[in-house]
């Protein structure tokens, strides 16, 4: 045997991998994570910390009973953990949490063969489960107040969402998020400098984020008669920015092909446009537009094929 | 200054394997002649050459000791006189066994009588350059080694070329044999590339090279005559694939399975130019190369090596491997051809020696995690992580079916997967089971 290696070229590899692309992410979503505990309080710490922990402990759980490779080591159960608990309002008990996680790794993500292979995102669909089966509770949200750490009883009567356009709060309130919701959605800035950096890394593309608020916001402007202050009120209130950036563009449940991932955000923009406009549904419905465009996305992709660079007209 | 356009997709890998700072500004030096040459048979795209010599029989430098079979193949020559002391086979890069000729040298140099300079140049025909190439065993010396003859012979094609496409990108990290021939031999190429025109009847060359070689580019500026332009190109991995450079010099684009002949281009590598030019001049024929040496190496460099001297002659001139080599890698390290023993011969297509350690050798594969970045990447505008998945299931029709064979084996899929997966060996595989079974 030759001690030298044989095998096929390449025989150089970027640096990038599975765990620093998961890694970026979780980085991306710490700012809003943090703006969320600011307004939030402790709470919202415990709810990260736990989900986390229990999305992690899940998966290893799962590749010790399946005898296979421990794969937490890719931060992508991380990334699951984090965006489960940004989807939950400060309020839920903290079993809550823990079940979601649950769910979401190993009914969601794990049985269907781990990361790549699962057809929902998995914080989603736990989130789904949760907001069915405890609906209350999952519709309950404190009242931001800034830095008040030690935690807020005060329970919103209105969040943006159901308020819509009703002028509630403004658009200053809406970006910044010092409004009520889940732990990380209120705080559009930090969530739109997360994107930025995600972009900036090449982990995610404009197509999908693009297509959707895009979309998303023509139907409202159209429909309320070219109403700016309407339309930007409902583009930044509820989860459609973190939905958009975050949860749209999760690889395992969207098109990889350029002209899939347009044809998948037009159809989360347009279907939560259908969900809200016009509907006092006291839920956030991004979360079920993006679940229900997760499960045609393989079709999309189906006939949204490449074009290859030898692919002349004749 | 010609407006170029690059193509979509490729990658940037010249910040990890910067290799090339090492040798850029090095000169080529002739290493010196080996004891023993052992010369393959097979150093050509096509049929292998018929041995045509004995054991115990005294050769020259520049003797025919293989003749070419058929239409597209090459003669091979002695690269040292001295005398045949063996017939014999050895292992190529990439683990193919050819038959060879050993011959030991005798230190005299002593060149065949059908060596001979040409008396008037002026006077040759198409037809004579196209005979000289074919009698000098000139092949493409970037890599692919396919007959020059036999690319410079336009005659049958319909349409006809318009266009010498001059490949001097060398897009590879690591190699600097082309970039140091232009800097020193710009001259050469370019009455290289002058027989070329003639022979192929086009009255425009265009030479490509990439732009992290500043004095390249001025001296073959300098050194450029009429209807011969250097454009210079982005540095982008795999610039030098001919598809990409003739759409970079003349937007053209080579349809899918066609070759660039269907873009009214030939393209030939700046040293199969200057080899041309010896071998039209001088009467050489290709007994060395240049060779960058670098890696894992004391002291690398840039050697012009005789054909058939063992790696590990060439490894002494390089002052030895230093610790840690895993992969012995025969060309760039995007393409090259690993080799499992330091026995290997240099053959035509050797442009550069590369003993690599661990930055060679990748990480465990882990699942696809469908970041799509291997599209991305792909230059060709394919899908590899979907090849992949099918050729895994066995289904090589279908990976057939989505464009397998467009593939042109650049490696930028696998270099840019972050799940560390060996897509291009997938599509290897698809294109060589799929052939068999016939979608």
């Amino acid at each position: 045997m030759s001690k030298y290696i044989v095998s096929c070229s390449p025989h150089l590899r970027d640096n990038v991998s599975t765990r620093s692309i998961m890694q970026d992410v979780c980085l991306a979503m710490l700012p809003a994570c943090i703006a969320g505990v600011l307004f939030f309080g402790y709470r919202a710490a415990i709810i990260l910390a736990l989900s986390v922990a229990a999305a992690v402990l899940s998966e290893k759980f799962y590749c010790k009973a399946a005898h296979i490779k421990d794969t937490t080591g890719d931060y992508s159960a991380v990334v699951t953990g984090m965006l489960l608990a940004m989807n939950l309002p400060s309020t839920v008990p903290y079993w809550m949490p823990v079940i979601g996680s649950i769910i979401a790794i190993l009914l969601c993500k794990m049985i269907f063969g781990g990361i790549g292979q699962n057809f929902i995102n998995p914080a989603l669909g736990a989130r789904a489960i949760l907001a069915l089966s405890w609906a209350n509770v999952m519709n309950t949200f404190a009242a931001p107040a800034f830095g008040n750490l030690a935690g807020v009883d005060t329970i919103a009567s209105v969040t943006p969402v159901s308020g819509v356009a009703n002028g509630s709060f403004t658009l200053a309130q809406l970006a910044l998020g010092n409004i009520p919701g889940t732990i990380g959605e209120t705080c559009k800035i930090a969530l739109l400098a997360g994107a930025a950096y995600l972009m900036y890394k090449q982990v995610i593309s404009w197509h999908i984020p693009v297509a959707f608020i895009g979309s998303f916001a023509a139907c409202y402007l159209i429909f309320t008669g070219f109403n700016v202050n309407v339309t930007l009120y409902q583009v930044l209130s509820g989860g459609l920015i973190l939905g958009a950036f975050f949860m749209a563009t999760d690889y395992s449940t969207s098109p990889t092909t350029n002209k899939g991932k347009i044809v998948f955000g037009l159809g989360c923009g347009l279907l939560l446009f259908w969900f809200r406009y016009g509907k006092k549904a006291p839920a956030e419905w991004c979360s079920f537009a993006i679940l229900l465009m997760n499960v045609v996305s393989p079709l999309i992709e189906r006939v949204t094929g490449n074009k290859s660079f030898g692919e002349v007209k004749k | 200054m010609a407006i170029t356009q690059t193509f979509g997709g490729g990658i940037h890998p010249h910040e990890i394997g910067n290799g090339k700072n090492a040798t850029q500004s090095l000169p080529i030096v002739n290493a010196a002649a080996p004891a023993r040459v052992t010369i393959a048979m097979a150093q050509h795209l096509g049929a292998p050459a018929a041995c045509c010599v004995k054991v115990g029989q005294v050769v020259n430098m520049g003797q025919v000791i293989g003749e070419a079979q058929g239409a597209i193949s090459a003669p091979v020559h002695a690269s040292v006189s001295g005398k045949v002391v063996a017939l014999t086979t050895c292992e190529l890069a990439g683990g193919k066994s050819v038959p060879a000729v050993v011959i030991e040298n005798d230190f005299e140099d002593r060149w065949d009588e059908s060596v001979k300079p040409c008396e008037n140049v002026d006077a040759l025909t198409a037809q004579d350059i196209m005979t000289i190439a074919r009698n000098c065993g000139v092949v493409g010396l970037g890599g692919a080694t396919f007959p020059t003859a036999v690319k410079l012979n336009t005659e049958k094609l319909d349409p006809k070329p318009d266009t010498l496409v001059i490949n001097g990108s060398e897009c590879e990290p690591y190699l600097t044999s082309d970039h140091r021939l232009m800097v020193e031999n710009a001259g050469q190429v370019m009455d290289g590339i002058r027989f070329a025109m003639k022979a192929t009847g086009v009255s425009c060359a265009k030479v490509g090279i990439e732009d992290n070689k500043p004095d390249a580019i001025e001296a073959m500026k300098a050194a450029a005559t009429e209807g011969i332009e250097v454009v210079a190109l982005p540095a982008k991995y795999p610039q030098g694939y001919e598809k990409m450079l003739i759409y970079a010099l003349t937007g053209r684009k080579v349809p899918n399975g066609k070759l660039p002949s269907a873009a009214q281009c030939v393209v030939m590598n700046v040293a199969t130019c200057a080899a041309l030019s010896d071998a039209v001049r001088k009467g050489q024929p290709i007994i060395d190369r240049v060779v960058t040496v670098a890696g894992r190496v004391a002291n690398p460099c840039n050697l012009r090596v005789r054909i058939g001297v063992p790696l590990l002659d060439v490894i002494d001139q390089a002052g030895g491997m230093t610790e840690g080599v895993r992969k012995l890698i025969c060309g760039g390290p995007m393409m090259g051809k690993t080799m499992s023993t330091l026995n290997t011969p240099i053959t035509k297509n050797f442009s550069a020696f590369l003993p690599l350690g661990d930055e060679s050798v990748s990480a465990e594969e882990s699942a696809c995690i469908r970041c799509g970045r291997c599209m991305r990447a792909c230059p060709m505008g394919l899908m590899p992580a979907k090849m992949d998945a099918l050729v895994r299931h066995g289904d090589y029709a279908g990976a057939l079916a989505i464009g397998a064979l467009n593939c042109m084996e650049c490696g930028s899929c696998t270099y840019s997967c972050p799940a560390k997966r060996e897509l291009l060996q997938a599509i290897k595989v698809a294109k060589c089971m799929g052939g068999n079974i016939k979608a």
